[in-house]
């Protein structure tokens, strides 16, 4: 066979290449596995994992090979590792980013490479309104969600005078604007720290000078733990009531904090004690694969892969037809560990949103417990400026 | 108000203290052998673990902070020893690149014995809570911090000013072919210097390990203050990184606290959020500029 005839068959055989199901599913997952992010990186990761592992190995029948990488935090690493997932491995979907700067920063390629991806937690406000994109589908919530919650609830507290605390990201600024949503009281003070910041002492010495009624924090991974650790150093617990998002108040903040957690009012959309079967068995098997308590972002996790799981079943494994995947997805036929909930028009869901507290349980763990809830069926504010094409 | 004023400068005191236990071993090393250390990060990273680890397995805060000296001491010497002393005589730019890869590999050993995820290392619980004084509480164990800080200034301040090591230590700080020719053991003296420099650094990553977070990765950010400090206060003395790491402590905390309040008299509150921190992180930058402006040998030159 001569050289051109053999590079024409070759061609012709590449541009026939499957319209038939494929053979396996490629899931780029890329994550906060180090610095002071990485607890929340590790959860999602774990509830992914462990999703994956309870399917026996497979999303929607097709054997499932997840990539795992680092994305240190740092948008660079996330770009650079994202273009290897998109040109070198081609997978199929792509998931696990923690915080919402990374999320914007390979939002495009990954939109441009017509590349699904499942957000199990960056929820930026931008990808929900003006910027939304059929290919981004958050499975968690909107940036603001739980802050609003928590701001509603404040509000109906009857709290005055508030400090806001969050870090200068556009999570952060998602965080403010949704707990101000709800909360009509005065806002003395408005913060925003350094991204990575590790210590609170001149912020502390403000809040103690501003004399608020309560304080509402939002610093996920490390951050949170140290302010916490610092607020209590500083004495500042017994005249200011804190309100955290789950996120500063789940697991990983309380494992490593401890008692001076007790008490603590906070929101969520799922916690380790809802009442569903589903829930159960993740709870239980979570407990049994790690030795410790899921937080809200393993259940994320897990719930990303059950969602890849439903659309690649749903879709019959055609992953190339990208409408029928789009329409699986939109369609989440799969039992969520926080109960019903289905997508808005913006690929965000609507969800209800609960209170939790705080406080000792029967086995002498402090952990969450759910109190009540806050919204049923919300919708995050910024579906009206989406124009999804 | 003065409250206020009064508990940020102590936050302020705290922070620069902690940063003159890494100036004082960088302005050494950097002043009398011509040498730019950029593992000096790592040293204070290693201190760190030491500490944690050492406090974990004991139980005991203390037994931590001591483990981590001893090893950080040791760890100062052999690499002195082993490596750095073959770079005194080469240019700057090998030394930074050997430096560099000296980051890489610490941080890479880090991240294979302990773990890329930061490690727990709590205060001792008598120091977790607050103390009053002067009519405002103020957590303890940064009271600690600042009372060891200032214990570790005299001490060097005696030992640089009133000792005979102090005086070839200035003097070699001032000419060291000199001090060579007039019969100091200058290499001997380096080894000591770099694992005085190691442990005080030790002594650092040990105090603001409860405080930050024990992770891989955290020398480089305060190294880089650190070499602000040192510029300020110009290279080789210990009297100028004492005042420049106040100068940098005091300021950045000042500033992060009171820039974004002052601009929101001035400016819209949603301006100010932005601009606040910006400029406040800006602030210590502005402050090196200016030193280099009008003092160009930094504020208290070693050499004359």
């Amino acid at each position: 066979m001569s050289k051109p005839l053999r590079a024409a068959l070759l061609a012709a055989a590449i541009a026939s290449a499957p319209a038939f199901a494929a053979d396996k599913v490629k899931i780029g997952f890329l994550s906060t596995l180090s610095g002071p992010g990485a607890g929340l990186g590790v959860d999602i990761r774990d509830g992914f994992q462990l999703a994956v592992k309870s399917l026996g190995g497979k999303v929607g029948g097709l054997p499932a090979e997840v990539i795992v990488a680092d994305d240190a935090q740092n948008p660079d690493t996330a770009k650079q590792t994202t273009e290897k997932f998109l040109k070198k491995d081609k997978v199929d979907f792509m998931t696990g980013i923690v915080f919402s700067n990374l999320m914007l920063a390979v939002g495009k390629p990954v939109f441009d490479s017509h590349t699904f991806y499942i957000s199990a937690n960056a929820g930026p406000s931008q990808y929900a309104g003006a910027d939304c994109n059929p290919y981004f589908f958050n499975v968690a919530w909107q940036n603001d969600n739980l802050h609003e919650a928590v701001g509603k609830y404040v509000n109906d507290q009857g709290f005055k005078n508030v400090v806001l605390l969050a870090p200068n990201y556009p999570g952060g600024k998602d965080a403010m604007s949704g707990f101000k949503r709800f909360y009509k009281g005065k806002v003395a003070e408005e913060i925003y720290t350094k991204m990575g910041q590790l210590d609170y002492a001149a912020e502390l010495a403000q809040v103690r000078a501003t004399k608020p009624d309560a304080l509402f924090f939002f610093l996920p991974g490390g951050m949170g733990i140290n302010f916490v650790k610092q607020f209590v150093a500083a004495g500042l617990s017994k005249d200011v009531r804190l309100f955290a998002p789950g996120f500063s108040a789940d697991e990983d903040v309380i494992k490593a904090v401890g008692a001076p957690m007790l008490g603590l009012f906070n929101s969520s959309h799922w916690a380790h004690d809802m009442d569903n079967a589903a829930n159960k068995k993740f709870v239980a098997d979570f407990q049994k694969e790690y030795g410790r308590l899921p937080s809200l972002y393993a259940s994320q996790g897990y719930d990303a892969a059950l969602l890849i799981d439903a659309a690649v079943r749903d879709s019959k494994g055609k992953l190339e037809d990208k409408a029928a995947v789009k329409k699986a997805l939109e369609a989440a036929k799969f039992a969520s560990v926080r109960g019903a909930f289905k997508f808005n028009s913006n690929h965000y869901p609507v969800q209800d949103y609960y209170l939790r507290l705080i406080r000792q349980d029967g086995q002498g763990r402090v952990t969450n417990k759910t109190m009540g809830t806050i919204f049923t069926q919300h919708a995050d504010a910024y579906v009206g400026e989406c124009k999804m094409k | 108000m003065s409250q206020l004023i009064l508990e940020q400068a102590l936050n302020g005191l705290q922070f620069g203290l902690m940063l003159f236990l890494l100036a004082a071993g960088l302005t050494l090393v950097f002043g009398i052998m011509d040498m730019i250390n950029l593992s000096h990060g790592s040293l204070y990273m290693g201190g760190a673990y030491f500490a944690a680890a050492a406090a974990q397995a004991s139980g005991s805060f203390a037994v931590g902070i001591l483990a981590a000296v001893a090893g950080m001491a040791l760890v100062g010497t052999l690499l002195e020893l082993a490596v750095l002393r073959h770079f005194y005589k080469r240019d700057h730019l090998s030394q930074v690149l050997a430096t560099f890869a000296l980051i890489l590999i610490a941080n890479e050993l880090v991240r294979m014995v302990w773990g890329p995820q930061p490690m727990m290392l709590n205060p001792p619980e008598a120091l977790s809570g607050p103390v009053e004084i002067l009519g405002f509480f103020y957590p303890a164990y940064r009271l600690l911090i600042i009372g060891v800080g200032l214990a570790v200034a005299l001490f060097l301040y005696l030992l640089v000013a009133k000792t005979r090591v102090g005086m070839w230590v200035r003097a070699g700080a001032a000419n060291r072919e000199m001090t060579e020719a007039m019969g100091v053991n200058v290499r001997r003296l380096f080894t000591a210097i770099f694992a005085l420099g190691a442990a005080l650094c030790a002594i650092a990553g040990a105090l603001l390990g409860p405080l930050l977070a024990v992770q891989v990765g955290m020398g480089e950010n305060i190294l880089i203050l650190a070499f602000v400090v040192i510029v300020i206060g110009g290279i080789g003395s210990i009297r100028g990184a004492l005042v420049g790491s106040l100068l940098v402590g005091v300021g950045d905390t000042l500033g992060r606290a009171l820039l974004p309040t002052l601009l929101r008299s001035v400016a819209s509150s949603e301006v100010a959020s932005n601009l606040g921190p910006a400029l406040a992180s800006i602030l210590i930058y502005a402050l090196m500029a200016a030193v280099l402006f009008w003092k160009p040998q930094g504020l208290f030159p070693a050499r004359g």
